[in-house]
């Protein structure tokens, strides 16, 4: 296959952007010492609002303020790329689809105590071996998923 | 020894939150806050998600086996975290899930909140719904408060 079929939109902005995220992640651990992925957040923010148990632990609640702190800095960083010549985009995918999967995703990534920054950068990068097991299974259940949805008439 | 926020060393959160900037900014760079751009990786159409991955992986690999190496501490805390997942039914199982949603949606935990500040509102969706998720899961299928100690994610 050519490089041109594997990377039909260029591929130097994918290679950037991944050197970006991982300069974001590198910079929470070498100034911060953490080490964390992006869908901890989800369950941290659960903490101010329900008594359950799980969000009351340690590991989900001591770990709010710095998530909270993070996630704002996802969001403005993004900002950042937005008003410095970034293409505002306004995604074609129904908001079903968007519901829906964004549930299940946040029920399964917190399940398994990580996402695709969770094991797949953060994981991969501290050489765990369940981790890399995860993101080769979630690889799998998604790249199926998606040529379903697509069958069936989704964008 | 986490929350490090909550306490007077304020700096250590300035480095929170120009990791999350830079990360925000790659996010959004790459297209990994478009889900058509994940959908059609998903897909095979097109493999620059590998790259992303590739690209963010292999700089946090060197940071996170070279600064414990080269530093003594973090620039702005007391002390390097130690990150280990677990090989068990909770973390395959809940891996598999989380594909298929992402299959759905083409959004993942982090985009759903960068996304917004590229400006696709659309992605509120999502955001919606991980967090819904996210209490289902915790109020009904939580890890018992003492078992969790060892992940850190």
């Amino acid at each position: 296959m050519e490089f041109n079929e594997l990377f039909p939109n260029g591929y130097q902005h994918y290679l950037v952007g991944g050197l970006l995220i991982g300069g974001g992640t590198a910079l929470l651990f070498i100034g911060a010492g953490l080490v964390g992925g992006m869908s901890g957040v989800y369950s941290s923010v659960w903490s101010w609002f329900s008594n359950a148990p799980h969000f009351q632990q340690e590991r989900i609640r001591g770990n709010r303020d710095w998530r909270m702190v993070y996630s704002a800095g996802l969001i403005l960083g993004a900002f950042l790329w937005l008003i410095s010549g970034g293409t505002a985009w306004h995604t074609g995918v129904g908001a079903w689809q968007l519901l829906l999967g964004g549930f299940v995703a946040g029920f399964g990534a917190r399940l398994s105590n990580g996402c695709t920054s969770g094991h797949g950068i953060c994981g991969l990068a501290a050489l765990q071996p369940p981790s890399l097991l995860a993101v080769l299974i979630f690889l799998t259940t998604a790249i199926a998923t998606a040529h379903l949805v697509q069958m069936v008439g989704g964008v | 020894m986490n929350a490090r926020c909550k306490h007077p060393k304020w700096y250590g959160c300035l480095f929170v939150l120009a990791g999350g900037l830079m990360a925000g900014y790659g996010l959004s760079l790459s297209g990994m806050v478009r889900p058509e751009v994940v959908l059609s990786f998903l897909r095979f159409e097109d493999m620059g998600l590998l790259l992303v991955l590739g690209g963010a992986s292999g700089t946090a690999l060197l940071a996170y086996q070279l600064a414990p190496r080269l530093l003594r501490k973090p620039l702005a805390a007391p002390a390097f975290s130690v990150y280990s997942s677990a090989m068990n039914a909770r973390t395959l199982g809940g891996a598999a899930i989380f594909g298929i949603g992402w299959g759905i949606c083409g959004v993942c935990p982090g985009p759903a909140m960068a996304g917004l500040g590229a400006g696709d509102w659309s992605l509120l969706f999502s955001l919606f719904g991980m967090l819904a998720g996210a209490y289902v899961q915790g109020r009904y299928f939580g890890d018992a408060p003492l078992e969790g100690a060892r992940n850190r994610i």
